[in-house]
């Protein structure tokens, strides 16, 4: 295509054409609720119920309150939130406040100087920091400073199990790892899936690792790969831990097809009440999810709950736990000086006020704030919430959640090497040395 | 050459009906016009190049340097292509690729073809039929990924509801059968446009060349492989164009689907790009991996329009 006469014309409609052209890219690029400049602070959160209207509630208290200084809530869902968050600090349209759930992904914030830091607003304020749970802040802090509030409710790991099904099977809750091993036996030979897993969503996979480094090896084992140890991941418990998880699933420990079902469809949940398995180990979130979608198998007492099984000669302590011991809420580093003021302020006294506190509680979930035995034993749920905030409060090691502790780059490969152990693609020899190789990463 | 008509092979004789070969404004004549005309090829470029070109070469550069997406960026020379080189998940996901990639179209191409042929025809039950066949067209593949893997639940699914053991596999569980899954439901979901592409080129075929066939005797499946498969050579060269290259990108329906496992049997080359950049903040591998991607892409394509002649917007149709 050979031209040379550019016409007047033509000219004309490149005119009108280029600023188009230039409108649409530049709209594109602005879309979404960023930074938005001098219209006070903003706030990104989580979509999904209860918690959802709980926060919202309190930002609108709060706005109401002070109307000079006033927050913008956004929602978003769960998974989509976790990239959106981390481009939109990258690109500097963070909002005001940042929710997360602390750990490396809050170490690589703070690392980059994204987060501010809230040493010294804690010490001027010591009555905030006094009434929330003290194990709940190892996760908001790096380097010896506190870079996140934390917030909402604790959520330890629990092993559920039917109460129904263990009637049937005329069988007790395991004590051990080898009762486990028994119970599988019995439950697979009555036809019924002796554990529900959603092992395609990976962290479900997870939390057997993170309970069975800790009974077989202790909280050192952890702690060492947290460190950055070299060859932390070979620990002779870990490889013990690693082996006996591959027994599990070997003898058919989890329900058939396991790794194709995600925890986000709450189908391992499902599995639990409606008697097609007879234990699992989830968060203690799902209990609210239970009682809601379980059609009375929750109100009807069919639920149990107990401490996960010891591993015979394991060094680990029973009353350990695993989990996550908070959400937590930063500052931008980004956020202009009066922004930062009104999101310290609703640090202050927009959270856990006494109606917040008796939303979380109501919905079943345990507020990290101390002093609540009171209002826990007053509720339905009292059983359940007490467990979780003894076994919060009173675990000697509060392990959080792996994936949330380690770097984003070392919780990917852990996952993706979790997935591939379920499914026996390789041995915990092979798991060790490629988790190895993450070391400090 | 199509103004060519001495001895015509038999098979199109039907065909040299003494028209002029060119019917249409010549290329001389449109010349003035095409000078304004390139002028409306400016919005297109503005986009191409802002979406396209600029992120490509930003992609380049990044796969030159260290970034986990939040802080600063940091030059790091060749270390992320060596690293993605020696990365045995990188060449899983290359092979995985190329064998979505070959069995999909192996599997897509010969019914696309066949629906196609039937679909064109002018019968009313067959515009019906046509109609059915086309639905999955506007599904997104989200909802597709969504659909199947609810159908295919091992507890919950089909094979559930409907009593029919034969379908309780655990067909999204097992590394073995996750890949056929995945290419059957990409075959599922992409038959219906590749079907709509044949259909509209089977309607181009002059009906001459049918009429000639049949008083030469020529039966239905003669006629398919002798006129419509030969006359469909561009309309097959772009719809295997689209697949092949369209296979690369592949990601929401895997990613909904199966979030490459189990056990990395279905991490493809652009999950693994995803999965590596925003979940384990590797920016710098991750785009060393999005432009083994675009490598790939371009000479795909290249190839194909070579295989399809250069000049392939010539007519097909000898005569006409």
């Amino acid at each position: 295509m050979e031209q040379n006469i550019a016409s007047r014309r033509s000219f004309l409609s490149l005119a009108v054409v280029a600023p188009l052209a230039a409108w649409g890219l530049s709209a594109c690029g602005t879309s979404g609720p960023g930074g938005a400049a001098g219209s006070g602070a903003t706030m990104w959160s989580l979509t999904g119920q209860p918690n959802e209207g709980i926060r919202k509630n309190t930002i609108d208290a709060f706005n109401k309150a002070n109307p000079d200084e006033t927050i913008k809530l956004t929602f978003f869902q769960n998974d989509a939130y976790k990239t959106k968050i981390k481009t939109a600090i990258g690109a500097g349209q963070a909002p005001t406040i940042i929710y997360g759930w602390g750990g490396g992904t809050l170490k690589s914030y703070a690392e980059a100087g994204q987060v501010e830091d809230l040493t010294s607003w804690f010490e001027a304020n010591p009555d905030v920091k006094a009434r929330l749970f003290p194990s709940a802040f190892g996760a908001a802090t790096v380097d010896g400073k506190i870079y996140a509030i934390p917030t909402q409710t604790v959520a330890p790991i629990i092993f559920f199990y039917n109460k129904e099904l263990f009637a049937k099977a005329n069988v007790q809750p395991p004590k051990t790892w080898a009762d486990l091993m028994s119970l599988v036996k019995t439950f697979n030979g009555m036809g019924i899936a002796p554990i529900s897993l959603g092992g395609q969503s990976r962290w479900t996979s997870m939390m057997w690792l993170e309970f069975m480094f800790d009974r077989v090896g202790g909280p050192e084992v952890f702690n060492d790969i947290f460190a950055g140890k070299a060859n932390a991941w070979s620990n002779p418990a870990a490889l013990e831990a690693l082996t006996k998880i591959q027994e599990l699933v070997s003898a058919n420990g989890f329900i058939k097809g396991f790794s194709s079902i995600t925890a986000d469809s709450n189908a391992d949940q499902a599995l639990l009440y409606t008697g097609k398995a007879a234990m699992m180990l989830h968060g203690a979130w799902t209990y609210g999810g239970m009682k809601n979608d379980g059609g009375g198998f929750v109100q009807a007492g069919k639920l149990g709950w107990v401490d996960f099984p010891t591993v015979e000669g394991g060094k680990g302590d029973p009353k350990d736990t695993v989990g996550n011991p908070a959400n937590y809420q930063s500052i931008s580093a980004k956020a202009s000086a009066a922004e930062k003021e009104t999101a310290k302020k609703f640090f202050k006294d927009g959270l856990f006020t006494p109606a917040e506190i008796a939303a979380y509680i109501s919905n079943g979930g345990v507020p990290i704030v101390t002093g609540i035995e009171g209002k826990l034993a007053a509720t339905d749920d009292k059983d359940f919430l007490t467990y979780v905030y003894t076994q919060s409060k009173d675990a000697p090691n509060f392990q959080q959640s792996w994936d949330q502790a380690l770097s984003p780059t070392a919780a990917e490969a852990l996952l993706n090497n979790i997935d591939q152990l379920f499914v026996k693609s390789i041995t915990p020899e092979q798991f060790a040395s490629n988790m190895n190789a993450t070391l400090g990463k | 050459m199509a103004a060519v008509a001495t001895a015509p092979p038999a098979r199109r004789g039907a065909t040299k009906a003494g028209r002029t070969p060119q019917a249409g404004p010549s290329p001389q004549a449109g010349k003035g016009k095409n000078g304004a005309l390139a002028w409306l090829v400016i919005p297109a470029l503005v986009f191409f190049v802002g979406f396209a070109v600029l992120p490509l070469i930003g992609v380049l550069v990044l796969s030159f340097t260290n970034w986990d997406g939040i802080g600063a960026i940091s030059p790091a020379g060749l270390a992320n292509w060596f690293s993605i080189f020696s990365d045995p998940l990188m060449y899983n996901a290359l092979w995985l690729t190329f064998v979505i990639m070959v069995v999909s179209w192996l599997v897509q191409t010969p019914i696309s073809l066949l629906l196609g042929t039937f679909t064109a025809g002018s019968q009313k039950y067959r515009a019906v039929l046509a109609v059915l066949y086309f639905l999955p067209l506007l599904l997104s593949s989200a909802a597709i990924a969504i659909a199947y893997k609810a159908l295919l639940d091992p507890n919950f699914g089909l094979a559930e509801g409907l009593r029919l053991p034969f379908l309780a596999q655990d067909w999204l569980g097992l590394p073995e059968l996750a890949l056929g899954v995945v290419i059957f439901v990409i075959a599922w979901q992409f038959v219906p446009f590749h079907t709509l592409i044949y259909q509209g080129g089977v309607r181009q075929i002059p009906k001459s060349l049918y009429e000639a066939a049949e008083i030469d005797g020529a039966g239905r499946v003669k006629q398919f492989f002798f006129i419509t498969v030969p006359q469909l050579k561009y309309t097959i060269i772009t719809s295997s164009t689209l697949m092949v290259v369209g296979s690369l990108t592949y990601f929401d329906l895997v990613f909904v689907l199966t979030g490459g496992g189990p056990g990395n049997s279905t991490r493809i080359l652009a999950l693994d790009m995803y999965l590596k950049g925003f979940k384990a903040n590797l920016m710098g591998p991750a785009s060393a991996v999005a432009v083994i991607l675009v490598a790939i892409g371009l000479a795909l394509a290249l190839l194909l329009q070579r295989i399809g002649g250069k000049d392939n917007s010539g007519s097909q149709l000898e005569g006409l």
